[in-house]
């Protein structure tokens, strides 16, 4: 009876087809985000509430924003692209069914499907935290760096386009 | 102390659940809830209207509207049939299917948002979720693409600079929002609504041990006020619908009821806001003082929530609007660091354990914090003296 | 310190709340239309004509003379003589006005009808709640709404109204003088001129003077 994740896969799948195939950018980026949304919504439908909540925040609010500032920022956005048939699509229909073939036997075939579902661990958010800070500690501490990296280097990219305008 | 007044909505909405078969009771329940949630804050909404042009006019030494009915009562009732009769324009050149879905995208998410706000005891709409805190960010953020898809559909190059820079405050504003609310966080230990308040209910002699009454909270509590009113693209952060510059900035092409839900968006994100921050600083539900428990929870929430509306439209009234650079330069240089220190004075607080000792120390932290920050960012717009060659 | 600015506006305009409750001087709005504020003396609307006493008919000043409907820049003034004429003022026979028709959908205020006016018949008015439902035939105004008395116009324009009447009584009585100092002139010529021109001319003399003394 797992309406929720027939209609919540639907709507997922629908808009990667759609952020694909919609012949305006700005259409492709806004059905890219309600792929984002649909994947927090499996996410949330599992029971992984942090994860879900942190998609939504991260993907949603951060980086579908970030592909519809590069998308304004950049010219001719608003014409209409070239319609997305192409002559080989039997060809990409094949190697496509081919890929999925194996993605499926793969999972099917994997120890993880085989094994017995175990009951949800409660309080997660917590968990998350007390592995974060113990475990995996180090990768945290390297990802903050990166990201700071990240932050200064686009600060002096920044900082040095206004410096070259004056 | 849970008695009947108190528990009264609760009981109300378990005996009409109580009348549907069992399969059915979450989806009713939930039902109920959303039912209650907008006819609320809707009603609260239209109050608010009427508030806010009577305030503002006796600010500014007018009457506000005092035709409609008694005071002016029923001005909102006349703006909402009014939105409702205009001609819904959808320009030419715009995108209908995104022109169209952006108000909903707007008014969804915030609506969502409400259901972690812990309305009075036991009448948090969504219970038990444990993430409540970051729930609401998210849904706070969600908003953020409808301001885009407003500000790109219309096809009009004011409504795509005023939705540039308002995506942009609000960018730069979540930052400090969300590290002011990450010190109640970090002190509580907990993303869940409820337990916040929980945490905030004991009473040192008949005082409330709300987050408020601590350096950092109250620190935090600015921070968070100051950061709500910008996220909300409320004055004097309002330069993205500002009249006098943008006309009405990435709503400009919307008229009707699109313009409607888009003020009720703003209008609706702003409570709801505002009652993250009574969950977070001010102890959500509790009463005040410890004599005063008798009254119902829900009294007391809405009692707090009446104060943040004044002081909204009061700070409407008074201060001029803030320029795009000032605005950034007010958020990356003086709230995020100020934000940043405030999460060290928390944990100071919290390592010092109980006794003077630590409001002291995260008191003066905060304070010589404000002082430099302050100096830094206001001297930084000292402009010379200005010469004029033909003005004399 | 950052901050006082905001402080400072916030109490000033809690005083502007607060005040605006307790001192009933700094709401200056006037509640339109219940509370209405005075027009200002030289204030100006659209032409009326004047007309002195009780009758609008017999006391109007104004004699058909068309110098306003000539000088009028869009013509929005439409005068037919009447052939009956009627004393003015000074008891004098002038002519009247059998139709006077203003259409002020076409006036523009410029008081140029008024400047002209030799009888000070036409004057401006004050009155600007002139709302109509009918686009063309309400906003051509007859004589019958055009009418309108001295004492109204001492009210909206006194000072001027002090003047024009002071001067018309100046010149009322220079012609009553002007009238009697004819008539003793007529009568010491009747009675100096002796035997039969002097009996033929002073009944004709006293034809004469009796209508001047009437007036």
């Amino acid at each position: 009876m797992d309406w929720a994740f027939f209609i919540l896969a639907a709507v997922t799948l629908a808009s990667a087809v759609g952020a694909m195939a919609l012949r305006r950018l700005v259409h492709c980026a806004l059905a890219l985000a309600l792929a984002f949304a649909g994947l927090a919504g499996l996410y949330l439908q599992l029971g992984a509430q942090f994860v879900g909540l942190a998609q939504v925040l991260v993907y949603v609010g951060a980086v579908a924003v970030l592909i519809v500032f590069a998308l304004m920022l950049t010219r001719n956005v608003a014409a209409a692209t070239q319609p997305l048939g192409s002559p080989s699509w039997p060809l990409g229909l094949a190697v496509a069914a081919l890929a999925f073939g194996a993605l499926v036997a793969a999972i099917l075939s994997s120890p993880a499907i085989q094994r017995p579902v175990r009951e949800l661990p409660s309080g997660t958010v917590q968990q998350i935290g007390i592995r974060l800070m113990t475990d995996f500690v180090l990768p945290l501490e390297v990802i903050a760096l990166l990201l700071t990296v990240a932050l200064i280097g686009a600060v002096i990219i920044a900082m040095q386009e206004e410096r070259s305008r004056e | 102390m849970t008695n009947a007044l108190d528990q009264l909505f609760v009981i109300l909405k378990d005996w009409v659940v109580g009348w549907f078969p069992a399969g059915w009771q979450p989806f009713v329940g939930a039902l109920l809830d959303a039912m209650a949630i907008v006819a609320v804050f809707a009603t609260l909404f239209a109050l608010t209207t009427w508030l806010e042009r009577k305030g503002l006019g006796r600010m500014q030494n007018r009457y506000g509207p005092n035709r409609v009915g008694p005071f002016g009562l029923l001005q909102p009732l006349a703006d909402g049939i009014k939105a409702l009769t205009k001609e819904d324009l959808v320009p030419r050149a715009a995108d209908p299917v995104v022109h169209f879905l952006a108000p909903l995208v707007l008014v969804v998410p915030v609506l969502l948002a409400y259901s972690v706000l812990p309305f009075g005891r036991n009448m948090v709409p969504l219970p038990g979720c444990d993430a409540g805190v970051l729930l609401f960010f998210a849904a706070g953020s969600a908003t953020e693409l409808a301001i885009f898809m407003a500000g790109w559909s219309s096809r009009n190059k004011y409504s795509l600079l005023g939705a540039l820079r308002a995506i942009g405050q609000m960018l730069s504003y979540e930052v400090p929002l969300i590290l002011s609310a990450v010190t109640v966080i970090m002190i509580v230990g907990s993303l869940s609504t409820e337990k916040i308040v929980a945490a905030q209910g004991v009473y040192h002699g008949w005082l409330p041990g709300w987050h408020v009454f601590t350096p950092w909270g109250f620190a935090g509590f600015l921070l968070f006020l100051v950061a709500a009113t910008a996220e909300s693209n409320r004055s004097p952060f309002d330069l993205p619908e500002a009249e006098s510059e943008l006309i009405a900035g990435y709503y400009v092409e919307y008229s009707g009821f699109k313009f409607a839900l888009f003020f009720l968006g703003e209008y609706l994100g702003l409570f709801a806001v505002s009652g993250l921050a009574i969950t977070l600083f001010l102890g959500g539900w509790q009463a005040p003082l410890s004599f005063l428990t008798w009254v119902p929870s829900w009294f007391w929430f809405f009692a707090k929530l009446l104060p943040f509306i004044a002081l909204f439209i009061w700070l409407r009234g008074t201060l001029p609007r803030l320029r795009l650079d000032q605005l950034m330069n007010f958020a990356w240089k003086f709230m995020l660091p100020m934000a940043l220190v405030n999460l060290v004075a928390a944990a100071l607080w919290h390592w010092l354990g109980a006794g003077l000792a630590r409001w002291l120390v995260s008191a003066a932290l905060l304070a010589a914090a404000y002082l430099a920050l302050g100096r830094a960012v206001s001297g930084a717009a000292k402009m010379p003296q200005r010469h004029y060659q033909l003005a004399d | 310190m950052l901050g006082t600015g905001i402080i400072k506006g916030l109490v000033e305009t809690a005083r502007n709340f607060l005040g605006s409750y307790t001192r009933q001087e700094r709401l200056v709005t006037v509640q339109y239309p219940e509370e209405r504020l005075p027009q200002k003396e030289n204030a100006r609307t659209f032409p009326f004509l004047v007309y002195d006493g009780e009758d609008p008919i017999k006391g109007l000043r104004c004699v058909a003379c068309q110098i306003c409907e000539k000088e009028c820049p869009p013509q929005c003034i439409y005068i037919v003589k009447d052939a009956v004429k009627k004393p003015d003022y000074a008891g004098k026979m002038q002519f009247q006005p059998k139709v006077f028709d203003l259409d002020i959908s076409v006036c523009m205020s410029c008081q140029i009808c008024v400047e002209v006016c030799p009888f000070d018949a036409i004057k401006m008015d004050t009155d600007f709640e002139l709302s109509n439902t009918d686009r063309f035939a309400g906003f051509l105004l007859h004589k019958e709404q055009l009418a309108k008395s001295n004492a109204y116009y001492s009210e909206i324009h006194p000072t001027e109204a002090a003047e024009v009447d002071a001067r018309l009584a100046a010149e009322k009585t220079r012609a009553e003088a002007k009238a009697q100092a004819n008539a003793e002139a007529k009568a010491r010529v009747a009675s100096d001129v002796k035997a039969k021109p002097a009996a033929a001319a002073a009944p004709k003399a006293e034809a004469q003077t009796v209508p001047a003394a009437q007036a």
